[in-house]
Parts: C-alpha cells; sequence; structure tokens
C-alpha cells in the first residue's frame, strides 16, 4: 500500500493526522522518509507542522526498529521491585543500551515509563506480549515465542 | 453434562502473568478429555498477587485458584469437575479479606461480569443511573453531581459539579465530553482495569455527563501502551450502539451521544488536560495557558468536559444509590470512595477501593502486608511522578485530599508505590528531575531548562560539590518551577524532590542539625 492510501482515510478525522502516523508506523513498522510529506499534502500543512508533531511523541519511530522490540519499564513502581538491576542484566545479556538496536536488526531495547503493570513489577513488553515480574529468564521466553509466532 | 463455566481474567496484569497462555492450556486439556467448557474472560478483581487467579463457580460462590499457571491446567480440570483438591485454591473469591473489607462502588461488577456484554452489565446495576438521569433535567443532573461532593479524580480534586454546571451553562453549537484515560503516573492503574474490566461503567458515565451538560461527542484519550483496553473498549462501545446505549437516540430519549476512543502517541504530558485536547486535535501535546477553562474553550475551541475515567465511572453509583448515599462514605470534603492502587515492592499489590479516611499504614501494612522482599518499608510515594515520598512516621495520616495537602503531598490519582529500605531517596530525586527532562513538552522554560538544572545540581550535592550551597540553589530551583510553570509537570516535579529532601537528609549527605544541649 501507498504511504498516501493509509493516511488519507484518516483526513478530516479528529486527532487524524496522530492516527494516520499510527497506521503508516502499523504497516511499515517506522515511519519512511517520505511520510513527512504525503501527511502534510493529505492535511493541508506545512511539512514543519507535521516533523513538529512526529518529533513531539515516543511512539513514532523515524528508523527501522529491530525485528522485536523488548520494552522496559523505567518507571517508580518498576524501580521499587528492583527494575534497575532487571535492566541492567537485560542490557547485559544482549549487550545493547536502552534505546539501541542490534547490529543484526533482530532486536531492539527501548525505555518505557509505565505499562500500567505496577503491582506485578517490574513489568516489560515484548513487542505486544507483556511480561510482570519479569527476569532475564522470562524476556528470552517471550522472545522465543515471538520467533515461533512470527516462523508460523 | 452441561457446559462447565470457568472464569479467567482478560486484564493485563492477568495476562503478564500467563493468564493466556493458561487459556490455551485449558482449552487444549478440555478439547482432550471431550468436556465442553466455556471459559469466560472478566476483568481482574485487583488481587493481583494470585494472578493469573481463575474461578469457577460452585453452590452460587464463585470459587478461587491462583496463582495458576498453564502447568496447572490437568489438575485444574479435575479440580474443578469432580472435588479434587487442588493446591492453589483460595476458596471462595468474595470471602478473601482484601476483596470482602472493600466498599466497591465503581469496581462492583469489575472481575464478575464480562466486560463486553451488554446483558451482564444490565443484569449487574448498569444503566439504571442512566436511566434515572434521563428522566431529570439538565440543571438537576448537575445539582445531583454536585450534591454526591464528587472531586475530580485525576489528581486535581475539582469538585465535579461546577465543572458540570459550567460546561451545562456554555453556548455553543457543538460541546465534547473528553476523557483523560493517558494513565501515565507509575503506580497507578485503576483506569487500566475499569476499561478492561467494565467498560460499560464508563460509557456510561460518559453518557450522564453528555446529556447533562449538552454535548453529543464523547472522546476517550487512550494512551497507546495499554492495547487490551483499547480492544475491550472498542469492543463495548459497538455492543452498546447496536443495543441502542449509544447513538442517534440513546435508549429512546430521544438524545444523541456518541463516543469515539483515540490513541495517543506516548507522550506522558498528554495526561495534562490541555496538552491532551492538542493532542486530540492531532496537534504536539503542547499545553495551552489558561484562562481560557477547557470548560468553555476546549476541543475546538469548544466548550469541553474533561474528566479523569473514575471521575466518570464514580456518576453511574451517584444517580442509581443517590446523591445523599454516595456522601455518606469518606471523610469532610472528601466523599465517596477512591481505588488505591498499591504497588512497587509490596507482597499483596493490586486494587483496594474504599472510602476516603483510611490511612496509609493499613493500605501499605496490613492490606498490603508489607514488602515482598521482607525488608522494612522506608518510604511511600503517593500520586505518581509527581507525588511526594512520605516516611513511615507519617503513616498514620488519613488519605483525603486535604489532609495530604497539609502534608506536601496529594492524593494524585490514588497510587502508591512502596519501597524497601534499600531505597535511596537521591536517586529518586535526581529521577523525578531526569523524567521531567525526558516528557516536559518544552513550551515554558522553568519546566524544559529547570528539569535539566535539576538534574545536574542533584549531582553536586550527592558528590558532595559546595553541598550547602547547591542545597540552596536546589531549593531555588524548585520554588522557580513551583511558580513559574504553565501546568503541574514543572509545577509538580518539585513535590518528590522536595519531599525526598525534607524526610530523608541523610541521603542528601545533610547531618541532622545538632541538638540543644540540654
Amino acid at each position: 500500500m501507498t504511504l498516501s492510501s493509509l493516511i488519507e482515510p484518516f483526513v478530516g478525522r479528529t486527532g487524524g493526522l496522530i492516527s494516520a502516523l499510527h497506521e503508516v508506523q502499523r504497516v511499515h513498522g517506522f515511519l519512511p522518509d517520505d511520510t513527512e510529506a504525503e501527511a502534510a499534502r493529505a492535511f493541508n500543512l506545512s511539512r514543519a507542522e507535521v516533523k513538529g508533531v512526529i518529533s513531539f511523541y515516543h511512539d513514532f519511530k523515524r528508523a527501522p526498529q529491530g525485528k522485536t522490540v523488548v520494552r522496559l519499564c523505567a518507571a517508580e513502581a518498576c524501580q521499587a521491585a528492583g527494575g534497575r538491576d532487571f535492566i541492567k542484566s537485560v542490557e547485559e545479556k544482549f549487550g545493547l543500551k536502552m534505546g539501541e538496536t542490534s547490529a543484526s536488526k533482530d532486536l531492539t531495547l527501548e525505555p518505557v515509563y509505565c505499562l500500567g503493570l505496577c503491582s506485578t513489577a517490574p513489568a516489560a513488553m515484548v513487542d505486544d506480549r507483556l511480561v510482570g515480574m519479569a527476569d532475564t529468564g522470562k524476556i528470552e521466553k517471550a522472545l522465543e515465542r515471538a520467533k515461533k509466532e512470527s516462523a508460523s | 453434562m452441561s457446559a462447565l463455566t470457568i472464569y479467567l481474567p482478560l486484564d493485563s496484569a492477568a495476562v503478564a502473568m500467563g493468564a493466556d497462555d493458561v487459556a490455551d492450556a485449558l482449552s487444549a486439556e478440555a478439547a482432550k478429555r471431550k468436556i465442553e467448557l466455556k471459559l469466560v474472560r472478566t476483568g481482574s478483581r485487583g488481587m493481583h498477587w494470585l494472578e493469573p487467579l481463575l474461578e469457577v463457580e460452585k453452590d452460587d460462590k464463585r470459587i478461587g485458584y491462583g496463582p495458576v499457571s498453564e502447568d496447572d491446567a490437568a489438575a485444574l480440570l479435575d479440580a474443578m469437575i469432580g472435588n479434587g483438591k487442588q493446591d492453589k485454591n483460595v476458596g471462595p473469591v468474595e470471602e478473601i479479606p482484601f476483596l470482602k473489607n472493600q466498599t466497591r462502588l465503581i469496581f462492583a461488577r469489575c472481575g464478575i461480569v464480562d466486560p463486553v456484554s451488554v446483558p451482564d452489565y444490565q443484569s449487574h446495576g448498569g444503566y439504571a443511573g442512566l436511566d434515572k438521569a434521563l428522566k431529570m433535567d439538565s440543571a438537576a443532573i448537575c445539582e445531583e453531581v454536585m450534591q454526591s461532593g464528587l472531586r475530580g479524580r485525576g489528581g486535581a480534586g475539582f469538585p465535579a459539579g461546577i465543572k458540570w454546571k459550567t460546561v451545562a451553562g456554555a453556548e455553543a453549537d457543538q460541546k465534547y465530553i473528553v476523557v483523560n484515560a493517558d494513565e501515565g503516573d507509575s503506580g497507578t492503574f485503576a483506569d487500566r482495569m475499569i476499561m478492561e474490566g467494565d467498560p460499560f461503567t464508563l460509557i456510561e458515565g460518559m453518557t450522564i455527563a453528555g446529556v447533562a451538560v449538552g454535548a453529543t461527542q464523547g472522546y476517550i484519550y487512550l494512551r497507546s501502551e495499554y492495547p487490551i483496553a483499547a480492544r475491550v473498549l472498542n469492543e463495548a462501545i459497538a455492543n452498546a450502539r447496536k443495543a441502542g446505549l449509544l447513538g442517534d437516540n440513546v435508549r429512546g430519549s430521544g438524545k444523541a451521544f456518541d463516543i469515539e476512543v483515540f490513541m495517543g502517541a506516548g507522550a506522558y504530558i498528554c495526561g495534562e488536560e490541555t496538552s491532551l485536547l492538542n493532542s486530540l486535535e492531532g496537534k504536539r501535546g503542547e499545553v495551552r495557558a489558561k484562562p481560557p477553562l477547557p470548560a468553555l474553550e476546549g476541543l475546538f475551541g469548544k466548550p469541553t468536559l474533561v474528566h479523569n475515567v473514575i471521575s466518570l465511572c464514580s456518576v453511574p453509583a451517584i444517580f442509581e444509590k443517590g446523591a445523599a448515599f454516595y456522601r455518606d462514605y469518606g471523610m469532610g470534603k472528601s466523599t465517596g470512595t477512591m481505588p488505591f492502587q498499591i504497588a512497587g515492592n509490596v507482597k499483596q499489590g493490586g486494587l483496594y477501593e474504599t472510602a476516603f479516611g483510611v490511612t496509609l499504614r493499613e493500605l501499605v501494612e496490613e492490606i498490603g502486608g508489607g514488602t515482598f522482599s521482607g525488608r522494612p518499608v522506608r518510604t511511600v510515594q503517593i500520586g505518581g511522578p509527581l507525588g511526594a515520598y512520605l516516611p513511615p512516621r507519617l503513616f498514620d495520616l488519613k488519605m483525603d485530599y486535604e489532609t495530604m495537602i497539609e502534608h506536601g503531598a496529594g492524593v494524585g490519582h490514588g497510587g502508591l508505590v512502596v519501597y524497601d529500605d534499600g531505597i535511596n531517596l537521591a536517586d529518586q530525586a535526581r529521577y523525578a528531575f531526569e523524567f521531567c527532562v525526558e516528557e516536559s513538552c518544552g513550551k515554558c522554560t522553568p519546566c524544559r531548562v529547570g528539569s535539566v538544572r535539576g538534574v545536574e545540581t542533584v549531582d553536586r550535592i550527592t558528590a558532595g560539590v559546595d553541598r550547602d550551597k547547591n542545597l540552596t540553589v536546589l531549593n531555588d530551583l524548585c520554588e522557580l518551577m513551583v511558580d513559574g510553570s504553565l501546568c503541574a509537570m514543572g509545577g509538580m516535579t518539585p513535590i518528590p524532590v522536595q519531599s525526598a529532601v525534607k524526610y530523608f537528609p541523610e541521603d542528601f549527605g545533610i547531618k541532622p542539625a545538632l541538638k540543644a544541649a540540654e
């Protein structure tokens, strides 16, 4: 599908630009370079305005992410439950720092500020799989399942 | 033999602990044994240390098993069909003290009903409130909310009735109801739980508000970190439309009201109401200066009633049972119930709805059972990243808006994050500033720049560089952020910082003042 065919359905809807960007990212995994110009044209905005929106929100990625994205909660409730050490152990395990993508493009590590799983902390999300009382073992297990699912 | 009905939460916390895997394993095991299984995915009861908590009905009681795992499937089926013993049996769920001792007005149905079933909702008292409201005029509905004493549950505690009257009184061709479901505060998950477990309570509350103020369109601004809530809400809204509970003719009243879910894009600041409105318009989520108030000039410049999820979810019970009934719960100017969320390093974490006036000690030590690490509790942060860190000597304070304010704290959204004695409060003060650096919208200087200077200053203090001077700088910086910031992000970041310095000076290398010679 072309970018414009992904974007057009949201023109005229409340907050349509943000919904359109979500849709482009859902399909492409990130926002390709032409997104800015296409969205500006469709919504009759300046490119600067669109860029302003894209750069404002953490969700919008301007570069491809790893095949699997592991998001680790860095907020207080998870800190209280050993989250800082948990993050360190995951970083060590995969040889990546938060915000980095592996050279093979298999994996991205990313901080997230609260998944609403504060009573089963520390929390993580492996693609769309939620992990409570997380440790490196649980993350590895979730990664294996994600791999299996994408293979099948 | 009729189908075996079992209940298992679809709630994120249960799923994070493996509920979906349990569901798959049970279905597979039942198929193998040719047992007809009816698996109802409900919300969570809020006893998260027992998740996944499986329930089966026996002699009109729900018997619970938890925390279960996929490996338990065979044994669980044995236990549920026959009278086989199973060591995960926790007995009748509603007799567990954590649940039994609550006052559930908002979460009355959560964990019991199928969240997307209109008949289930109605057979458990749902829509009794809207039916009453539809027989009243706008002024009478607003007055009922006023009389209930309901205050905004998002953090500010503003009287809801005043807001409703303001929007109702504004002249406009279009008005909106906007729900702030951008629950970004760490330690809070009440919004998520009700949206996943009983979304019709929110839909009904929004509809009553729409009828009251003359708004025909409602939006739920939902954070993107809550995909399960999005799925459940959209399904519930579609079912409400089919049942004539939303649309051009709500419940045959001739009044129109509809709801759309809007997905945010990962910005904490969008939990601030004016930033949220900009985001809902598809723009950068920058804060707007107030006035004008959103009640008069909100979404697209039109009068808009912006409420937190729990505020609106409190509304159906107020109409079903009456303002006087609701007002009898709580203390002083904090009426009704609050769903407290007990999180962090705690043995029995979860959601506990009770009247205002409960003490922190009761919530943390009795109900929450202390820390899961078994170490002593050192502090509790109340009300999210912008909330105060309080020491145990203040744990006998009652949880209500005024008492908390008197002690430089706030109830906020009712989230409690428990820390054991392994925590260093200077680290937490630094984190409060770091978080503000990350999440500031950048519009005003005290917040955008102050947060960066804050991180640097805390670092100097902990490194012992000109400690006294830098403590003075820190204090000045906090005052400036409080006085000069446009919104609560910059204005309240000093709360966790200053509470940390005040109650835990030793973590900043401050020696206790010498006592006068006796």
